[in-house]
């Protein structure tokens, strides 16, 4: 069963009871025991491919010598013989034989190397990939059941408070109020400013003299004195 | 990352948030550390962070099961998958017989990402009502 089925079973049957875990705490350990197992193989394969590959590039390094030799004697088996030294040219010729035969010796061991090396190269591969899935797989679980846990002690909490989640429209509707209301004061708050600021403009013309003029005794005095 | 520290952080901003939002935050006991996360003026609808292994998990409860208007429960369902792509950051889940909308991020989040999220979640949760209120009662 793959793991997303065995989350969806879980949460479909035993969501109601918090307390019990979605997946059994027992099999997760198992599980994570399995990915430090996985982790350990994989260093393992990875430090054997290091020793392989090693192997290889000597191994590569060596047939190259004995072509490179062989190369050489064929040079010299043309120089005998160009010089009519046939003796010597056996000679020369039977080195040759023997270095072919080191040569397909030393190639045997290089492909050898080569192909367990190509083997180990894609087990490595394939490890890591198998590791990752299995941490995605293990995040899954544990995701779950801290969500779980977290989504029970929310639900207690409200208990608890003796708070309850509202209906949501209510909730909607509260939210819009309190806004609203907010919103209100803010108007108020922006008429009540700029009132006030007419108000201090009016006490600067005041002081200034202009706009309406002020009534004080001596104005009383001049009008009453015009009046006779 | 720990909650107490993005508790701290949140209530800090008191109204300097770059949301314009403002957080008071409660950590709430369990097995789990969970941080109830109120945003001023919308305390009916709280954000619950909680942080596990790898990633940060940030969860509002929109409705019950039992809100559902008799005979909507597909439509519902229907709008609320298509919905899911436009709507920022957020996704929606269900938890137990709850409707619930919630945002992962990286444990490597950034406090202004945290911010960020919770505001963007909070705004996505009131529109979603809004925009369901036809299914609900």
């Amino acid at each position: 069963m793959s793991i997303f089925k065995k989350i969806m079973t879980a949460v479909r049957g035993g969501v109601n009871d918090a307390a019990e875990d979605i997946i059994d705490a027992n099999s997760t350990r198992i599980f994570e025991q399995e990915i430090r197992d996985c982790g350990n193989h994989l260093t393992k394969a990875k430090r054997d491919l290091t020793g392989v590959m090693a192997e290889e590039m000597a191994a590569g390094r060596n047939v190259e010598r004995v072509q490179k030799e062989i190369t050489e004697h064929e040079g010299y088996v043309t120089q005998a013989l160009g010089k009519g030294d046939d003796a010597l040219a056996l000679q020369v010729a039977e080195k040759i034989a023997n270095l072919e035969s080191q040569l397909a010796a030393e190639q045997q061991g290089y492909d050898s190397y080569k192909s367990s090396s190509a083997r180990l190269k894609s087990l490595v591969k394939k490890t890591e990939q198998q590791l990752a899935e299995y941490k995605r797989q293990l995040s899954m679980v544990k995701t779950t059941e801290s969500v779980q846990k977290a989504t029970s002690a929310i639900t207690d909490n409200f208990s608890s408070s003796n708070s309850k989640l509202l209906n949501a429209k209510d909730s909607l509707e509260r939210i819009k109020a309190k806004q609203q209301k907010f919103d209100d004061k803010m108007k108020a708050a922006e008429t009540l400013e700029s009132e006030g600021s007419d108000a201090s403009l009016e006490a600067k013309l005041k002081e200034a003299g202009i706009g309406e003029s002020q009534s004080n005794a001596n104005s009383v005095l001049e009008r009453l004195k015009a009046k006779k | 990352m720990n909650i107490n520290k993005i508790a701290q952080h949140l209530n800090s901003l008191l109204s300097d948030s770059e949301t314009g939002l403002a957080f008071d935050c409660l950590p709430i006991d369990g097995d789990v550390d969970v941080l109830q996360i109120n945003v001023v003026g919308r305390e009916e609808i709280p954000v619950f962070l909680s942080i596990t292994e790898n990633q940060v998990l940030c969860v509002s409860y929109l409705w019950g099961a039992s809100e559902v208007k008799d005979g909507q429960l597909a439509n519902m369902h229907t709008s609320m998958l298509e919905m899911n792509i436009p709507m920022p950051l957020s996704s929606f889940a269900k938890i137990g017989d709850k409707y619930a909308i919630f945002g992962a991020l990286s444990i490597n989040s950034t406090f202004s990402d945290i911010e960020q999220e919770i505001s963007t979640l909070s705004n996505n949760a009131l529109e979603i009502i809004e925009d369901m209120n036809e299914f609900l009662i």
